[in-house]
């Protein structure tokens, strides 16, 4: 079972998380510093390489202009609707952004559209992914917020497409968290969700029936998360600087994009210090030697997040309402996302349930590990997932306008996705040809006031008397919550021919070509990387036989044994500076087999010193006691 | 009519279809095949355009067994979901995302005693009278005159209260406070809600006629139980527009 592992992915606007299902549990794969979490960040090195995750951190206050973090926000969403957001974040447009046209956002000199970024944090994942598994992973389930509309979900699909993944299902949030919730347990009854995460905010109520997560209601906000704690407490410290070292150098502060970047770090220390402490201390250099101090307490903290952790308890309440439920007949809450580590977002939750909710699973990991048991759904299922199914909802109405500027609405928000609507159209001229509709998403009654999803051009329509033709459009919401238009006309039976224009997306062909521009250079990467990564374990391991040869062991093993290591190593040297990686790989691993006696012998020499309370020798134990083999690696085939 | 659930054949008056769309027969093993899925094979099967008490194998009627309505709900959803197929062909995978999007949206349509009764009247080939709020603004926004006959029996009750909402925006408008008023108000209100709710009893007696002429009922029979529905739905939604516009003017 070397291929075809599919993977599970939060790609989320802070951290992004790729998992797996190993067995009966999906666990996390951490990245080659063995951190689980990927920052959602990018950046360009000194010599204009992208750097991802970790490793691009410190450009976000080093070279901010080369940075990019929380590019999630600004997926699937136009010019006009960002204005907001670019006042509280350091993205910077493409200069010659036409109107129309999708976003570009300015790393260094280079300029990307939020896709592209996200491909970037995503072919990072698969990067890890395929480290970990030594073989290409190709299929991904990948979560969005519940909330996303059919721009944002596009996007993300476009992602990962770009990032040459075949992405098998997008699946929201907290739907996948309650697939890890619900995996151990057989439960029965009402769920509720609350995932306040860095950017969105979600709230799911699913029932939960023999295996079947159907969930009856969401509601959220897309754009309320921790980001928005963090630019509220950085808006703060701009004022007091102001306040104590004067309004010039209080701006010159917020123009510089490095002392930003530094008081943000500081106030994201604090906030999250404060989850577990009384107070907090922000400590920050300015320019000029200047400096920035202030003690935060709880109570002060709590009053100021308020007003944004209020905004959480209006979607809450219309979820419960859309159900037809009243708090009392939830049975349980679960916590997803970072900011519900907060200690006075937990109380609004139990306050607004009245149940105490459930942390049992890291809520910044739960999303993932839902995500990894999806994809084993979706690869066939196994013993434990095999009950197991999904029926997600559309969490806004779609509609058409119709005259006056009206909306139609023709599927419901809630309603169970695959979800289906036919309409009906004909023309209003004679020898009409083309028939255009526009679609909507979104609550209110004015066209106007909802979000423009596309406009179809239906072509090709036969020419008739006006009113004659009866072309029947189907509009169907996909399970990723993606629409499909098709369209006929009935009289003569021929399909229609359908022209899209997306209103805040990109066309296929873009998607296409961004695809191609990164494929070859993605296959190539793959094969480098696993050959230089394999180099590196040769190098390790051939260093931990040099040592292993001065330790005591040694001369315990048998001549023939002594040899037989040392044809294996010379073997190994001798391929791994090559380009063959199978090579490589076969090297490693027999001279791990040959060594396995070696690494025993040594484990007891130690574990008889530590007992005779002797100091033990440190080139047996540099990687530390729970290294054990040190020449062992992690077997995953 | 058919009592049978899932080992429903698909029914034969499949004219005017485009041809290789919709056989009677499983396109995989070529027994006759179900609505759905091969009851021989179990493989999905290209959509048929049957209505949804056919897709889920009830009669036409309008007591339904909710309970049972959902339990087939799980149960077909559990072999139509794209979430099975996943890692079928693309074919198999596109019969599947539409055979689900019309269960779901069947399931939908019949769970709701309103939408049921709304569904089952269109089957029949009758018009309902868009009395949605969306409707009102539709015609709001395109000047239309919206006819919306008042049911003779709510006449004084309606022509009361237009008076006291309009007294209570007026009053808003001073920034006045009329407790006396808005308890007017608020009894009438009541009385909507009771009127609402006695309308959906109405409308289950004329459900049990409908039934019983499903089953031997001459078709003029059928007619009348049907226009004596619409009447009801129709009330019905006026009264709901009503405790609507209250609520409306309660908070603004």
């Amino acid at each position: 079972m070397a291929t075809d592992y599919i993977v599970g992915i939060d790609l989320g606007t802070t951290n992004s998380l790729v998992a797996y299902m190993q067995g009966d549990s999906p666990v996390v794969i951490p990245g080659e510093d063995g951190l689980n979490l990927v920052p959602s960040v990018v950046a360009l090195d000194e010599n204009n390489q992208i750097v991802v995750g970790n490793a691009a951190r410190k450009y976000l206050i080093e070279t901010p202009e080369r940075a990019v973090y929380s590019i999630k926000r600004l997926m699937g969403r136009g010019v006009e609707d960002v204005q907001d957001e670019l006042k509280l974040f350091p993205f910077r447009l493409a200069e010659d952004l036409q109107a129309g046209e999708v976003l570009r956002i300015k790393i260094g000199e280079r300029t990307y559209t939020p896709p592209e970024i996200s491909a970037l944090v995503l072919r990072q994942l698969k990067r890890n992914a395929e480290r970990f598994f030594g073989a290409p992973a190709t299929q991904a389930v990948i979560t969005v917020p519940a909330y996303f509309n059919d721009a944002q979900r596009q996007a993300t699909k476009d992602a990962g497409r770009i990032a040459g993944l075949n992405v098998l299902r997008l699946v929201n949030e907290p739907t996948a968290a309650s697939l890890a919730y619900g995996l151990d347990k057989k439960k029965h009854g009402i769920v509720v969700v609350y995932d306040l995460g860095g950017g969105t905010f979600d709230i799911s109520i699913l029932k939960l029936h023999d295996g079947i997560f159907e969930v009856i209601a969401t509601n959220g906000d897309t754009h309320l998360g921790g980001d928005d704690i963090d630019n509220l407490l950085i808006a703060i410290a701009l004022d007091d600087i102001r306040g104590d070292l004067g309004l010039d150098f209080g701006n010159e502060v917020r123009r510089s994009g490095e002392a930003v970047a530094r008081i943000r770090k500081a106030v994201i220390e604090a906030k999250i210090a404060l989850s577990s402490q009384p107070s907090a201390k922000l400590d920050v250099d300015l320019p000029g030697g200047k400096k920035y101090q202030r003690e935060i307490s709880l109570e002060v903290f709590e009053q100021m997040i308020q007003p944004i952790i209020d905004r959480t308890v209006g979607p809450c309440k219309q979820a419960l309402k859309d159900a037809g439920l009243k708090p009392e007949q939830i049975d349980e809450v679960v916590l997803v996302g970072g900011s519900t580590r907060i200690p006075k977002v937990r109380r609004l939750v139990q306050d607004l349930f009245q149940r105490v909710p459930h942390t049992d699973l890291d809520p910044d990991e739960v999303v993932a590990l839902g995500a990894a048991v999806q994809a084993n759904i979706l690869g066939g299922g196994s013993e434990i997932t095999k009950e197991m199914l999904l029926l997600d909802v559309t969490p806004l109405s779609l509609g058409i306008e119709v005259a006056g500027g009206v909306t139609d609405k023709i599927i419901l928000r809630n309603s169970t996705i695959p979800a289906s609507a036919t309409q009906y159209y004909t023309t209003q001229v004679d020898g009409q040809t083309n028939v255009a509709i526009h679609v909507l998403q979104g609550e209110r009654e004015l066209a106007r006031d909802c979000r423009s999803l596309a406009r179809f051009d239906l072509k090709s329509v036969p020419p008739m008397p006006a009113g004659l033709p009866r072309i029947e459009v189907k509009f169907l919401i996909d399970a990723n919550g993606i629409l499909r238009v098709s369209a006929r006309e009935q009289r003569s039976g021929k399909e229609a021919e359908i022209d899209v224009q997306p209103t805040y997306g990109l066309t296929d062909e873009q998607v296409e070509n961004m695809l191609l521009e990164s494929f070859d250079y993605a296959e190539e990467d793959f094969r480098q990387r696993q050959v230089i990564e394999a180099r590196r374990e040769a190098d390790t391991i051939l260093t931990a036989l040099a040592k292993g040869k001065n330790n005591p062991a040694w001369p315990e093993l048998t001549a023939e044994e002594r040899r037989h290591v040392e044809t294996l190593e010379k073997a190994l040297v001798a391929v791994k500076d090559g380009d063959d990686y199978h090579a490589i790989r076969e090297g490693i691993d027999a001279l791990n087999q040959a060594t396995m006696r070696l690494a025993e012998l040594m484990m007891d020499t130690a574990v008889s010193s530590a007992l005779k309370g002797k100091a033990m020798d440190d080139t047996d134990f540099e990687e530390g006691p729970q290294a054990g083999h040190p020449v062992a690696k992690a077997e995953f085939k | 009519m058919t009592e049978s659930k899932s080992s429903l054949i698909m029914p034969s008056s499949s004219s005017g279809q485009a041809p290789g769309e919709a056989t009677p027969r499983c396109w995989s093993c070529g027994t006759m095949r179900a609505v759905h899925f091969c009851s021989s094979c179990g493989k999905v099967q290209p959509p048929v355009p049957v209505d949804y008490f056919t897709f889920f194998g009830f009669p036409r009627k309008l007591n339904l067994d909710v309970v049972e309505l959902e339990r087939e709900f799980y149960a077909l959803s559990r072999r139509l979901h794209p979430d099975v197929f996943a890692q079928a062909n693309a074919e198999e995978r596109s019969w599947s995302l539409e055979q689900s999007s019309m269960l779901n949206d069947a399931y939908r349509t019949l769970k709701d005693p309103i939408k049921r009764t709304e569904y089952l009247l269109r089957l029949e080939g009758v018009e309902l009278e868009e009395q949605s709020k969306q409707a009102t603004e539709k015609a709001r926004a395109t000047g239309e005159l919206k006819k919306q006959v008042v049911p003779p029996d709510l006449l004084e009750e309606v022509f009361e209260l237009n008076m006291h909402l309009e007294d209570l925006r007026d009053r808003k408008k001073m920034g006045e406070d009329d407790p006396a008023l808005l308890e007017e108000i608020g009894k009438a209100k009541l009385s909507l809600e009771e009127k609402y709710d006695a309308l959906l009893n109405e409308l289950k007696t004329e459900w049990n006629e409908w039934d019983e002429s499903v089953d031997g009922g001459t078709k003029e029979n059928r007619r009348k139980i049907l226009d004596r529905m619409l009447d009801v739905l129709n009330r019905r939604n006026y009264v709901r527009n009503l405790v609507r516009d209250v609520n409306e003017a309660l908070e603004d």
